[in-house]
């Protein structure tokens, strides 16, 4: 009986060596067994989603079964463009509050990162990381849920001005309110890149700076913003494409004409499947142009 | 270099931004024990008692049942798909190597809307009818990059010479990975398979296009949207803080190293160009 399993193991030991010999001299088959499955994974479900997505967006939807009809056409873009309908207010106005609040969090995360970068000590730098990562990561839903008790008529905020002897504010369900709650929840992304691009920048630098005479502002402009630009498009990539494609911010905290282009591609994403398809095309595009851009403003180099 | 007065400055400013980070966190923490039906500021009578009726509603229950279902699943697939990928990336050079990681990325770097209705559209198309089993699928393909980006950060961090001398001491291949490889990265895809949860179990908007149930979030969207059982909606957004915020504390003492960003979603891109 002992003999029976010894051996047993013992083929079993052989075969294992067998397979981590064959593996050994062809490592080919090893790269192919461990990268396979991962890469078809993704490109069965998620490319081949990207691909049915575009393709519906050239289709159109039964307005009686709200079935998608394969036929090809231009059909959604030219809604989409047409002047009298709402669509490219709506876009403009997703465009134009992504690059306000890709502004704020530039310039609330910019004196935080640096302090953490260069003035900082160890102890408190990793602190601070601890501080800025567990907003980052805590429920998102829960965050912007806060503000829309923080903002209300009997919330904290007018609590707060009261006491000072200020009148009440009603930010509660307007544009305010979503840029107030935008530029919150994706303000931590801003922070680390600015951080990792201030720390790249050499003491020696400012230093140098200094001798030739600059003040902290002439040092500021002219050394440390040009290095630290990429850090700043870097961050705007995350807060720019988050607040484009966010519909959850419009819903809780927006006021009755807060649309933004999420709101509606998921409005219509159950009765118009086809035009939401054409509809999230748009901030693909947008986000296209927008890399495009920060690749030229060297982001990609210092994300 | 920086003046004094500069230095205070920034000192400030970073205390008001910190503070702005965390207020809403803890005013939503208060409100949880708020014994009051209607949220009004300040908070006069506290109680538990909230906690015991979100605890005993059915509703909540199925719900917090079904987000810690898709978060298991999602994190198996994740560190699967995920680990593999990271090795084979780590060991060999080959075609298309530096867009597998961009690939991997695309689901976190996109807006959610265009994942959520990227999946939404090709299952309709495949007339794939919405269950469990669709979330699972779309919390996976954005929990992959969490789980791989630990494991190769973890990977450049070892030495190959560990390998060769296990395997110049005679183990064959499975035995350098059970005794040398694995205890190697057991902490990394520890912190990545945590991380890949707590982001699961807070997605919302890929969830709403591919939700055949409702989970943790969905419930809290939809009572918040009619603005119903609030007292309940504040234990819920309490506990899925907690929830949320003791995996990412706990990875990011395991992904070790001390340097923050190895948890960062942001830092997620910052691995890749490296």
């Amino acid at each position: 009986m002992a003999i029976d399993v010894q051996r047993q193991t013992g083929s079993l030991r052989g075969a294992r060596l067998r397979i981590s010999a064959a593996f050994w001299r062809r490592p080919w088959l090893k790269l192919l067994a461990l990268i396979v499955p991962p890469v078809a994974a993704f490109v069965i479900v998620y490319a081949a989603s990207l691909a049915t997505m575009l393709a519906s967006s050239f289709w159109s939807t039964d307005a009686f079964t709200a079935e998608i009809v394969h036929t090809w056409s231009l059909d959604q873009f030219r809604t989409i463009f047409n002047r009298d309908n709402a669509y490219l207010g709506i876009a403009l106005r997703t465009v134009w509050m992504a690059s306000a609040v890709t502004v704020t969090d530039a310039i609330l995360a910019f004196p935080l990162a640096y302090f953490m970068a260069r003035l900082a000590g160890p102890r408190l730098r990793s602190l601070l990381f601890v501080l800025i990562l567990l907003p980052l990561w805590s429920s998102y839903l829960v965050r912007i849920y806060s503000w829309t008790t923080i903002l209300s008529k009997t919330g904290p905020l007018n609590w707060v001005l009261n006491g000072l002897g200020l009148p009440d504010t009603h930010l509660a369900y307007t544009d305010w309110a979503m840029w107030i709650v935008f530029s919150y929840v994706w303000l931590p992304f801003m922070i680390l890149p600015i951080y990792t691009a201030v720390e790249r920048v050499p003491t020696s630098y400012l230093e140098a700076s200094a001798d030739l005479g600059a003040r902290g502002a002439r040092t500021f402009r002219s050394v440390v913003l040009p290095l630290v630009f990429p850090g700043i498009v870097a961050g705007s990539i995350f807060t720019f494409s988050l607040t484009l494609g966010d519909y959850i911010t419009p819903l809780l905290v927006g006021g009755p004409g807060s649309i933004l282009i999420g709101n509606v591609v998921f409005e219509n994403s159950a009765s118009n499947l086809a035009f939401a398809a054409a509809f999230a095309m748009v901030p693909v595009g947008v986000m296209a142009v927008y890399l495009t851009i920060a690749r030229r403003l060297g982001a990609f180099e210092a994300l | 270099m920086e003046t004094r007065g500069t230095r205070i400055a920034l000192a400030v400013c970073t205390t008001l931004v910190v503070v702005f980070l965390w207020i809403p966190l803890v005013i939503i923490a208060l409100y949880a024990f708020n014994e009051s039906q209607i949220q009004s500021w300040p908070i006069t009578n506290w109680t538990l008692h909230w906690f015991s009726v979100a605890w005993h509603d059915p509703q909540v229950r199925s719900a917090l049942w079904l987000s810690i279902r898709v978060g298991l699943f999602a994190t198996v697939v994740a560190l699967v798909l995920g680990s593999m990928a990271a090795f084979g990336v780590h060991r060999f050079r080959f075609f298309g190597r530096e867009s597998i990681s961009l690939l991997f990325l695309l689901p976190i770097a996109l807006p959610g809307i265009i994942t959520g209705m990227a999946l939404n559209s090709a299952f309709s198309f495949a007339g794939v009818h919405l269950t469990m089993w669709t979330i699972i699928i779309g919390h996976a393909t954005f929990c992959v990059v969490v789980v791989y980006n630990n494991v190769v950060a973890r990977l450049r961090r070892t030495s190959p010479s560990l390998l060769e001398a296990s395997m110049d001491l005679g183990a064959d291949g499975w035995q350098t990975f059970r005794f040398v490889t694995w205890p190697l990265l057991s902490t990394a895809l520890v912190a990545g398979g945590l991380l890949a949860f707590a982001l699961s179990f807070d997605e919302v908007i890929v969830t709403t296009f591919t939700a055949g149930g409702t989970t943790l979030p969905i419930y809290i969207l939809n009572n918040l949207r009619q603005g119903q059982q609030l007292p309940i909606v504040n234990v819920i957004a309490f506990t899925v803080i907690l929830l949320t915020v003791v995996p990412v504390w706990v990875s990011q003492r395991l992904a070790s190293g001390g340097e923050g960003p190895a948890v960062s979603r942001a830092a997620a891109v910052t691995a890749q160009t490296e």
